[in-house]
């Protein structure tokens, strides 16, 4: 049993190499909370020493008491019982409570409705953390994005009656969006909320594949506006559990048993409206599900540490042929790998975070200045991370949980037989790691969300933007040489593609190849700016040149290629199988 | 509500010892000086691991039935640090005792002096971890109960609590026997008493700030984050029994005992064989 926190020292100075200082700053507005809230910080140090104290507490929880039911959750799942409750499994029950007892519940809630009032990246560390310790459980602990989209959206009074509670773990929460014909086009909705002549809202319908969705406080996409039957249609309800929610069933899943996933079925629930009507797609849900994409990007990352650890660890005791088999180039190529792409996908799920965590704040502090000349500054710069957000935050997710079934994979190979076996954890590893580049968008789908950006030039501007204020001493100069090279020739291949004759069909053929690239450059330039704080991270950043851009550069190659038979042939290419 | 887990009235004043000490588990071969004393530069300074425990009994016991609990570390200032975790844990209150008077104390004056400051506190319950890991001698905690004149209810596994008695679960090694003890009295506390809780964060941001008046210039602070400061005098301690001056224990001599696998002998799978093997540990104080 360990510390997950602290017998991991990447979490931390992935922490320190983001300078969290401004977005400190912002999130205590100033620090203003100190004067009325006896735990709030003063000053920026003071702040990311709490953070730290706070990934301290929840490495403890989760290295200490959780990792250790892991295995019996995976095991025993949860039960729905004949009464249409659910019994979670005994480790998932305990996680629940002690993650209440220590607020973390509520990481990025503000103080007086219970929570830390911590930005998102400190969530986001708190998710890779606890995935380590059982992925399962990211799904139930990263919920935390109910709590914070009706922090965000609802009325005070709806906020005072279920923030608190579900900060400090008596409620448990469920975003309740899929339907059986309702999944990644969530536009076609069908659920609907009708009101009844004293205006209160009831939900009937049928929803599917929804986490948690025996949790307490349920957030529920339906459709208030019968006359639209498509993403204008649809609002945001909150509906308590009770009689008029059944679990109709539980999922059997290949991974990620300890998160139970409910069908429900809503029989005239009453429901509470969120925020505005028709905003429940467009607006909140987006938001939430963005929050939700930041979270998988912690869940990839924490599975691949977990997997890494297992690889290394074997590696090191197993000997064959009398030399213990991390001696073996083969192997030492493929854990080093595994390495390298880990301490890249969190350094790019911590920035993306901080980068939401820039959007959010700004945009408080311009609603604070609106009309004072230095509002226009903070607009602008709010602006900017704006538009990061929507490539970078696909870019986290599909990195993150693309690098987890890799990691997870590589694990697998590097235990071998053993690793095939229910005796080692590398075979959950595995099927957990393979929801995280479904759910909450395809790994497809984020790359349909970055391209545009990819296609603008929009990740040079993060180059720019991760590199501003470093110092780049000599020995990195060469590095970031080599970055802008590649981000040209990305570039290129770009503009080759929206030259391309066969137009928008060639663009999503090749769009996976350019997002791929662009993510190269991004987390290259995140590598600098770790190597210039840490000098010891110069290796990883020397590894990601010298290993990945050459394979991404036959990536790009490919993207200009001009070849499209893949599409145009396909009838010939895939066949449908015949009947007899 | 009459019968096992009544509370009193007003709840129970509780008192918790804890002792900051030197993370054995990490001892290497640098942990002791030439000198024969402890290179405290060598190991990190940690909470005695049941004096957790001894803590956790005590703010259960809070949590059911109210009450208030105050943590008391002897030491030098750099106590102080276990003194917040034990704030951050939930204590109410949390006072240093250190005085250069009480150097050299063995666990004689220790319960001393330790006494001096609970008796301040007119505790119904006084809570100590079983033993500290760097001494083992697990002597303090009842040797503080026979100075204050209370029961002493070592090895504790499970607490209950009915009015002006506590009805307590004690390891005795073959099994578990039930006490039930008039108040005041004294619980050591081993790691079988439950799971510890983890810290809440708000009182982690909160009581990281907490200080003794030494780490402050020698000013107290105000308010909740105060960490209260005792000296000798403070506790009505007297001088010749505190310190070197109360301490009969002699140290006669330190060795640093490297261990390491040997030989091996092997004993005959029979009575005969298995009796001679432990006559012979029983010869060389292994075990008996």
């Amino acid at each position: 049993m360990s510390n997950f926190y602290l017998d991991n020292p990447d979490i931390e100075k992935t922490i320190d190499a983001m300078d969290l200082g401004e977005v400190a700053e912002l999130q205590e507005e100033g620090f203003r909370f100190a004067k009325e809230c006896d735990f709030a910080p003063t000053n920026a140090e003071d702040a990311i020493d709490n953070y730290k104290r706070a990934l301290c507490v929840c490495g403890d929880v989760a290295g200490n008491r959780i990792a250790p039911t892991a295995e019996e959750t995976d095991k025993v799942g949860n039960v729905l019982n004949d009464d249409g409750s659910v019994t979670y499994a005994p480790g998932i029950a305990l996680a629940i409570k002690l993650f209440g007892k220590t607020r973390l519940s509520g990481v990025t809630i503000p103080y007086y409705l219970g929570g830390l009032n911590m930005p998102c990246v400190v969530l986001t560390a708190c998710n890779d953390i606890v995935s380590r310790a059982d992925a399962s459980l990211m799904n139930i602990f990263g919920l935390q994005g109910i709590a914070e989209t009706i922090n965000q959206f609802a009325s005070e009074e709806i906020k005072a009656e279920y923030v608190p509670k579900l900060c400090d773990g008596t409620y448990t929460g469920a975003m309740v969006l899929t339907e059986p014909d309702a999944g990644s086009d969530l536009q076609s909705v069908k659920t609907t909320a009708t009101q009844d002549a004293d205006g209160n809202w009831f939900v009937n319908g049928v929803k599917r594949f929804i986490t948690n969705g025996c949790g307490d406080v349920l957030l529920v996409l339906a459709r208030t506006e019968p006359e639209f039957s498509d993403g204008r249609g649809l609002s945001c309800l909150l509906v308590e559990k009770g009689p008029w929610v059944k679990v109709r069933r539980l999922e059997h899943k290949l991974g990620i048993n300890g998160s139970p996933t409910c069908e429900l079925v809503f029989t005239d629930a009453p429901a509470k409206l969120i925020g505005q009507r028709k905003r429940g797609l467009i607006t909140y849900v987006m938001s939430l599900m963005n929050g939700a994409r930041v979270g998988i990007s912690a869940q990839g990352t924490g599975i691949g540490e977990a997997a890494y650890r297992a690889a290394r660890d074997y590696a090191a005791s197993r000997r064959q042929f009398g030399v213990t088999i991390d001696s073996f180039p083969a192997l030492r190529e493929l854990m080093g790998d595994m390495s390298v792409e880990l301490q890249g996908s969190r350094l790019l799920a911590y920035y993306s975070s901080k980068s939401v965590d820039l959007e959010m704040g700004l945009s408080k502090k311009f609603e604070t200045l609106k009309g004072k000349p230095e509002a226009q500054d903070v607009r602008r710069r709010m602006k900017l991370y704006a538009g990061f957000n929507k490539m970078l935050t696909p870019m986290a997710k599909y990195y993150a949980s693309e690098m987890s079934m890799r990691a997870a994979n590589g694990a697998v190979a590097v235990l071998g037989g053993s690793g095939f076996m229910k005796d080692y954890p590398v075979e959950r590893y595995l099927r957990d790691s393979r929801i995280t580049t479904i759910y909450e968008g395809t790994s497809q789908l984020q790359v349909v969300a970055a391209i545009a950006g990819v296609m603008a030039g929009l990740y040079k501007d993060v180059v720019a933007d991760v590199l501003n204020g470093v110092e780049v001493g000599p020995d990195l100069l060469a590095a970031v040489a080599e970055i802008n090279k590649f981000a040209a020739e990305t570039d290129e291949a770009a503009e080759f593609v929206k030259g391309h004759g066969a137009g928008r069909m060639y663009q999503d053929l090749h769009a996976r190849q350019l997002v791929d690239a662009a993510i190269g450059v991004v987390i290259g330039s995140l590598f600098v700016r770790f190597a210039a704080k840490f000098p010891e991270k110069k290796l990883a950043l020397d590894y990601w040149l010298a290993a990945k851009f050459p394979s991404l550069r036959a990536e790009l190659a490919k993207a200009k290629s001009g070849y499209t038979a893949s599409v145009t042939d396909f009838e010939k290419l895939a066949p449908m199988p015949a009947a007899e | 509500m009459c019968g096992m887990n009544a509370s009193k009235k007003s709840g129970y004043r509780c008192v918790v010892c804890i002792k900051q000490v030197p993370d054995t588990k990490k001892v290497t071969g640098e942990a002791m000086k030439a000198d024969g004393t402890i290179n405290r530069a060598a190991l990190p300074a940690i909470f005695n691991p049941e004096d957790r425990n001894a803590l956790e009994a005590a703010l259960r016991v809070k949590d059911e039935h109210g009450g208030k609990v105050i943590a008391v570390a002897m030491g030098l200032p750099a106590a102080c640090a276990i003194l917040r975790d034990a704030l951050m844990c939930g204590a109410d209150e949390a006072y240093l005792v250190t005085d250069r008077k009480a150097a050299g104390s063995d666990t004689l004056a220790t319960s001393y002096i330790l006494s001096c400051a609970v008796k301040m506190f007119q505790p119904d319950m006084v809570f100590c971890g079983r033993q500290a890991i760097d001494g083992d001698t697990a002597q303090t905690g009842p040797q503080i109960a026979e100075k204050l004149g209370f029961a002493a209810i070592t090895y504790l596994e499970d607490l209950k609590m009915d009015g002006d008695f506590a009805i307590a679960t004690r390891d005795i090694g073959t099994g578990v026997e039930k006490d039930r003890v008039k108040l005041p009295a004294l619980f050591t506390v081993t790691d079988r008493f439950g799971e510890l809780r983890p810290f809440d964060v708000r009182r982690v941001m909160k009581y990281k700030k907490a200080k003794a008046a030494v780490e402050n210039g020698g000013e107290p602070l105000e308010g909740d984050l105060k960490i209260g400061q005792l000296s000798c005098d403070d506790i009505g301690a007297e001088p010749e029994r505190c310190g070197f001056a109360g301490s009969p224990t002699n140290v006669n001599k330190i060795v640093s005992v490297v261990l390491a696998g040997g030989d091996f002998k092997e004993v005959a799978p029979t009575d005969e064989g298995v009796g001679a093997l432990v006559a012979e540990l029983v010869a060389d104080h292994t075990i008996g």
